[in-house]
């Protein structure tokens, strides 16, 4: 459970980067292969987020499929866990993407 | 404050040298280094904003590339996403759009990189031990000290949430030890590890041995600038731990399943967890040992020998 430390990071690079400007809506981008719930980060946030500058901000989260190249037969495949094989049976991949966890864009009220 | 993990908040973090008994509190230093950290992702996205206004079409494709990526998950977060590119290049009046791009754990891995460098520029080899408590790293270290001692000079972080009790045991086995008590934080961060290594002053070419936290999950996430982690696995654990952690295991270079003296006495399918480690981590070498009787240790002690060459070519380049 470090989705609300996490969280809490989250709140303080926006937050950071707003210079106390009002943010209307923070879009994520959460990989499903990257240790982190999403649907734990939005139930963080509004606790989170209350009394900063992100209060009553709309949180817009990407998942981002996990997906892999095959290094045996060179198929593209989408990966559901760390640990899925190639459907072809080989272990030997590439994992293309799946592990972000990044903050992509925060919106500003007009003001700004 | 940990401000990852939610683990340590409000907690003291120290760091104690267990050969001359100086105390260092972290928190302040720590917090520090999170404000400086917070100060450099300020300019960092200012310089965005500005970038944003004048090259914001390759923004727009930078976006668009990461829509092709995602098509699948087309749902309505995804519909949003959509949205603000149009508002971003069409039409300005509904908010101005920031493009931030910044990693979340983006100052852990920067000041993990700093220690990388630091441990490069000494030839240093450093590894990061994790597993579950009481799975005997620390046994192994004091082992690994005192059949190492003539070979190679060997320090030790240890990161415990509290007690320099194993940082005791690291001395008397013979080396140098920090103990960096991380209060109720749940893993070790970059910042913890140099601070550490500021009063550990290893030598060069030396090996530095970082204890992490017993705990699977977390320390997963957080680089420490070290050249390889080290799971450990005991066979008084479950065979499907590797299943039941796999962050952890995939992000080893090698397990070392532990305490093999005991296995008459446990019901313990050691093939069945070489295998499950290596369904996780196809990669992975494993090396089964017991740190009391000392059965499998020249595997391991080989392993660290060929990683103290591996540190000394990466230094070079």
């Amino acid at each position: 459970m470090h989705e609300l430390g996490i969280t809490r990071n989250i709140v303080a690079i926006v937050s950071d980067a707003a210079k106390g400007r009002r943010v209307r809506r923070v879009t994520l981008e959460v990989g499903a292969l990257s240790g982190v719930m999403s649907e734990a980060i939005a139930f963080c946030f509004d606790m989170v987020s209350k009394g900063t500058v992100l209060e009553g901000a709309d949180l817009d989260i990407r998942e981002i499929e996990g997906r892999a190249r095959c290094s045996s037969c060179g198929a593209e495949f989408p990966m559901d866990t760390l640990y899925a094989p190639c459907p072809c049976g080989s272990r030997q991949i590439e994992r293309l993407q799946g592990e972000e966890l990044k903050i992509k864009t925060m919106e500003l009220e007009e003001a700004a | 404050m940990c401000g990852h993990c939610g683990c340590g908040d409000g907690a003291k973090i120290t760091a104690l040298n267990v050969e001359t008994g100086k105390a260092i509190e972290m928190s302040g230093e720590t917090h520090a280094g999170h404000t400086h950290g917070h100060g450099h992702e300020h300019s960092h996205v200012h310089d965005h904003d500005h970038d944003h206004d004048h090259h914001h079409h390759d923004h727009g494709h930078d976006r668009d590339d990461h829509h092709e990526h995602d098509h699948v998950h087309a749902d309505g977060s995804h519909d949003h996403g959509h949205g603000h590119s149009h508002d971003r290049a069409h039409d300005h009046a509904a908010g101005a759009i920031v493009e931030l791009e910044a990693r979340v754990l983006a100052k852990n891995d920067a000041l993990a990189a700093k220690n990388r460098a630091w441990f490069a520029g000494r030839e240093i080899l450093a590894l990061n031990l994790v597993s579950s408590p009481g799975a005997g790293k620390t046994t192994l270290l004091e082992r690994t000290i005192r059949d190492l001692k003539e070979e190679a000079p060997l320090y030790v972080l240890e990161g415990d949430q509290a007690t320099v009790n194993d940082g005791m045991r690291i001395r008397a086995a013979g080396a140098p030890a920090v103990q960096i008590n991380t209060g109720t934080g749940c893993h070790l961060e970059a910042d913890m590890v140099a601070r550490g290594l500021m009063e550990l002053k290893p030598t060069p070419g030396s090996m530095v041995m970082i204890e992490n936290v017993g705990n699977l999950v977390c320390p997963a996430l957080f680089d420490l600038g070290e050249r390889a982690k080290v799971v450990i696995l005991s066979v008084t654990e479950g065979e499907d731990k590797p299943l039941k952690y796999p962050h952890m295991f995939h992000a080893a270079e090698v397990m070392i399943l532990n305490k093999v003296d005991l296995l008459p006495h446990v019901d313990f399918d050691v093939e069945q967890a070489i295998a499950n480690a290596q369904e996780v981590n196809p990669g992975i070498e494993v090396l089964c040992v017991s740190a009391r009787s000392g059965d499998g240790l020249d595997g391991w002690y080989d392993w660290l020998r060929e990683q103290r060459e591996g540190a000394r070519a990466a230094s070079l380049l």
